[in-house]
């Protein structure tokens, strides 16, 4: 459930809580609608943010594996407004020159270079040059944040697209650290990521699903086991899944219990639509806590 | 097949305006004239063309462009296509960082790019490799150093109007581990793949090549899957 996901992040933490934590995973058969659905969720929450209704002022997006462009584009066709998304929306461009070669060109010329990215124009998007360096990335994470201008306590949501590419230039231990540190930051309202599943051991997928309280699923709508070599021409499957996937989500609630939530997932033109099947949502419960057996005996 | 006018399923597909366009191949059907066809069309298009060559020398693709109908020496003279001889990558000082020399690499390229891009009448600018496998022994294994470098010749696709084809050959790499291979699937926005046909071998058709277009941005998603009879 998409919209169950953004108003789970919308409400955000609870004093004394660490702030909810959503982990998006998809694979490469279906690894558009993955990102889709990611660009789905960035998109409401900005707009929540922008209307007053949620927790956080404002969305930092943690951008690795897109132009800012791309979220511009996205959120202008979503119907916000430039000058809303430039008061709600600030984004830490790590895709632009991630480990600053642009830079050093540019140094080196010793000119105004032609070559610059888009983003260095706009108000909103902070180019980001350093990605090896996870503790310089989480300062300019909570700089960004504390950005948001309103009255009293100010919290922001952080939006990592994606985990997979920042575990080409830094550990896993370190990434689990900046997650941790960005979820007990006593400012971020909520947080949300991206990681692409098949890139990773599994353990490592699985490190990163622990650190979250909700896990997001979007996996293919047709599963065919048959390598579409041996049957050419009938690609159908691989049609299918380009434009339908499965989203599945688990979201594990206060009181311990694990509650699953499945929707269809498609492309309608520039958008993704959800749809719910309430035939086949379960909720699990699942009483985390140990169960204590009293025995009394009498030797009378 | 129109042999020299690229096929049907081929100009269908880099019609959609695909920024980085993988190339799949492997030993029992190599890809390389799909480079070829593709290096003919931009060229033909009015385009230029910066040409990373790990595979084979000038000469090479001198000689088989022309049969095309193409010169390259001819472009290569005017301008239109930047050759880099790659076939001694990295080269350098000894005990060089291979970051160093692809970050001189990459210096090289933008600045064509960038001097293609202020030119008068500049048309599309198209970023060839052939091979990355072979880029990937050049850096002795480090795949970390290579995607660092095809990543920012990604964001040149973003910014300067430019696209990225890249050839590399799938059948070195384990299907178990994860490497430059599955890496370089989700970052394309358009897969060519060639293979072997299913029922073996035929006198006047060589194999098969598929294309897989992938989420291109925002677009529409367009999937059309043909064959391409050599």
């Amino acid at each position: 459930m998409a919209e169950a996901a953004v108003r789970y992040l919308r409400d955000g933490r609870l004093e004394g809580e660490h702030a909810p934590a959503l982990s998006v995973s998809g694979s490469l058969q279906c690894c558009p609608l993955a990102a889709r659905a990611m660009l789905h969720v960035t998109a409401a929450l900005a707009s929540q943010a922008a209307s007053g209704k949620s927790q956080a002022r404002g969305l930092v997006i943690v951008a690795f594996d897109r132009s800012p462009e791309v979220y511009l584009d996205f959120m202008r066709r979503r119907g916000l407004d430039p000058n809303t998304f430039n008061r709600c929306v600030r984004i830490l461009d790590c895709y632009s020159d991630p480990i600053g070669w642009k830079q050093k060109i540019q140094s080196q010329q010793h000119q105004e270079s032609s070559v610059e990215p888009c983003s260095m124009d706009k108000e909103n998007v902070t180019i980001f040059r350093s990605v090896k360096d996870v503790d310089k990335l989480m300062c300019s994470i909570i700089d960004l944040g504390r950005g948001f201008e309103g009255e009293g306590k100010i919290y922001f949501t952080i939006a990592i697209e994606s985990i997979s590419s920042m575990l080409k230039h830094a550990s896993v231990s370190s990434i689990s650290g900046l997650l941790s540190n960005l979820r007990s930051h006593d400012q971020t309202s909520s947080i949300f990521w991206l990681i692409h599943s098949d890139l990773h051991e599994p353990k490592f997928s699985r490190a990163f699903e622990c650190l979250s309280t909700m896990v997001a699923s979007v996996e293919p709508a047709v599963v065919d086991s048959v390598y579409e070599e041996e049957i050419p021409g009938n690609m159908s499957f691989l049609e299918k899944n380009y434009s339908n996937a499965k989203f599945y989500v688990r979201l594990k609630r206060r009181n311990g219990r694990v509650k699953h939530l499945y929707e269809e997932l498609c492309v309608e033109g520039n958008d993704v639509k959800f749809i719910s099947s309430p035939s086949v949502s379960a909720e699990v419960n699942q009483n985390l806590l140990p169960k204590v057996g009293l025995y009394i005996s009498s030797s009378i | 097949m129109e042999e020299y006018g690229g096929g049907n399923l081929l100009s269908e597909a880099m019609g959609s305006g695909p920024r980085v366009v993988v190339v799949e191949d492997c030993v029992e059907a190599p890809a390389a004239f799909v480079l070829h066809l593709l290096l003919k069309r931009a060229l033909a298009g009015g385009g230029a063309v910066a040409l990373l060559a790990l595979a084979q020398p000038f000469s090479h693709y001198d000689r088989v462009l022309r049969k095309m109908g193409c010169n390259l020496s001819l472009h290569r003279k005017n301008g239109r296509l930047h050759f880099f001889d790659l076939q001694a990558f990295p080269g350098g000082p000894k005990g060089g960082a291979i970051s160093d020399a692809f970050f001189r690499l990459y210096g090289d390229i933008q600045r064509v790019v960038d001097a293609n891009r202020i030119a008068e009448h500049a048309g599309q600018f198209t970023v060839m490799i052939d091979d990355v496998s072979l880029l990937e022994v050049a850096a002795h294994g480090s795949v970390d150093d290579v995607l660092d470098f095809l990543h920012y010749c990604v964001t040149l696709t973003s910014e300067m109007n430019c696209s990225l084809v890249v050839l590399i050959h799938e059948d070195i790499y384990s299907s178990e581990g994860v490497g430059l291979l599955l890496h370089l699937r989700y970052i394309a926005d358009l897969v060519i793949r060639a293979a072997p046909l299913s029922t073996g071998l035929a006198i006047d058709v060589h194999g098969q090549v598929s294309s897989f277009p992938l989420l291109v941005a925002l677009a529409n998603i367009i999937t059309r899957i043909g064959v391409l009879h050599l």
